[in-house]
């Protein structure tokens, strides 16, 4: 139970939703589109969030996009994590997902509002940076499709009222081999220390890294080391020194903890992938 | 502000009054369904776990008026099932607060993938806590059930 009240509208097409969000900004409701809410609902029982009106966005038939075909793989941002599990069409998609918080809570969760989230893991952004997926916004100016690199820099940057609607991905990189691992601090439960999914697309290995950071990253820099020639664990300490900084030192793990463990799993990525070329 | 709906629970029509900001957990215990139970409130414990559409849910997660056109079960509304059954014969509780919860992911699990192996099963139960430890009889009970189904 949350401790303030809100609205609650479920519009039947994303028309009605960006409109519905301009009305109720401008009366000063502080709309928020609901997906699978997980974080609406407990952030706000502790008072980190707050709204007045909720727009529930989940049933709109193009958020629900599920399709393989023309070379192209579309996933509605309102999809759960379970029901793209459970289909598997990006393997590493599903493996990444897989390991987000447990599996009923991911029969609510939802792939937009991991991508969205406040809460800075976002590993389920981490295949789309690898594909170079393009993301479809709807917004008061209408709906257009954005190569994912120009709208996520840490986060998806979207302007106040837009909504991500699909991700777009080349059918060529969710057949490419890949690599997805999840850290924690102890076991298979709590809060991810790191989590890294690598890809490897034109016999170059491409990285994508949750946890390190205080957000989700792909880096140029770190590519180049790993691309480098070199022997993997002369090329592992090179991406090493090129990371984006800061790195996370908190309760979940030290800075040096964690880029110990950041340095282990890339090796056991480099030695995976670089099988994959004999 | 509060407005009636009208749910569906254990096959039967239910009207219940509820806030918009009112979590599933809350409007079934306002209907007097009282074996889901509060835990943590937040998602990671899974107390208060029942199924909808036949999938487990944690219901503190879902607000009540998400429940609308959708099929809700809750512990009352198995009825000595063979799960049930199977804790029972396998010891699998302790205190019984966690039970519902188990019991509900279980019956969901049993139901979607009929032939779960063992990493399937760990995953599922992954969701769910005993702080009594009765994991190993819970996992035995699911699985003998699974086993009756082969």
């Amino acid at each position: 139970m949350l401790p303030f009240d809100f609205d609650y509208f479920k519009p039947d097409t994303l028309e009605e939703a960006v409109e519905l969000f301009q009305y109720l900004d401008h009366n000063g409701k502080q709309p928020m589109f609901f997906s699978g809410g997980t974080e609406l609902i407990t952030l706000g029982r502790i008072d980190l969030a707050y709204t007045e009106a909720v727009i529930d966005i989940k049933e709109i038939a193009d958020c629900r996009v599920m399709s393989l075909n023309g070379g192209q793989l579309l996933l509605g941002s309102t999809l759960t994590l379970t029901e793209i599990e459970e289909t598997n069409l990006f393997p590493l998609l599903t493996k990444t997902a897989s390991e987000i918080a447990d599996h009923t809570a991911r029969v609510k969760i939802t792939l937009g509002g991991n991508i969205c989230a406040r809460i800075f893991y976002r590993e389920a952004v981490l295949p789309f940076l690898l594909a170079d997926s393009q993301v479809v916004i709807v917004g008061p100016e209408g709906k257009k499709a954005v190569p994912i690199h120009e709208i996520f820099h840490e986060q998806l940057l979207l302007n106040r009222g837009e909504l991500l609607v699909q991700t777009i991905t080349e059918s060529r990189f969710i057949r490419a081999p890949f690599f997805a691992i999840k850290r924690r601090q102890q076991w298979e439960t709590g809060y991810p220390l790191i989590t890294v999914a690598a890809l490897k697309i034109d016999e170059k290995v491409r990285v994508a890294v949750s946890g390190l950071c205080p957000f989700p990253f792909r880096s140029k820099e770190v590519e180049i080391a790993l691309n480098s020639g070199q022997s993997i664990e002369a090329r592992v300490e090179a991406a090493l020194r090129v990371l984006p900084r800061p790195i996370l030192d908190d309760v979940e793990g030290s800075a040096d903890y964690r880029l110990f463990v950041f340095r282990n799993i890339l090796t056991d990525a480099l030695y995976k992938l670089e099988k994959e070329r004999i | 502000m509060e407005y009636s709906i009208t749910l569906h629970v254990n096959g039967e029509e239910r009207i219940v009054t509820v806030r918009p900001a009112d979590t599933l957990l809350y409007t079934l215990r306002k209907l007097g369904l009282t074996g889901a139970k509060p835990g943590c409130l937040n998602g990671d414990c899974g107390a208060c776990t029942v199924n909808v559409d036949g999938w487990p849910m944690k219901s503190c997660l879902m607000l009540g008026v998400e429940a609308i056109g959708k099929k809700v079960t809750t512990i009352e509304g198995l009825k000595n099932s063979p799960i049930q059954q199977a804790f029972v014969e396998n010891f699998a509780f302790q205190c019984g607060y966690c039970t519902p919860g188990f019991i509900m992911n279980c019956q969901a699990l049993i139901e979607q993938h009929p032939d779960a192996d063992d990493q399937t099963i760990r995953e599922w139960l992954e969701s769910n806590i005993c702080r009594c430890t009765s994991y190993i009889e819970i996992e035995k009970a699911v699985k003998s059930v699974l086993q009756r189904k082969e």
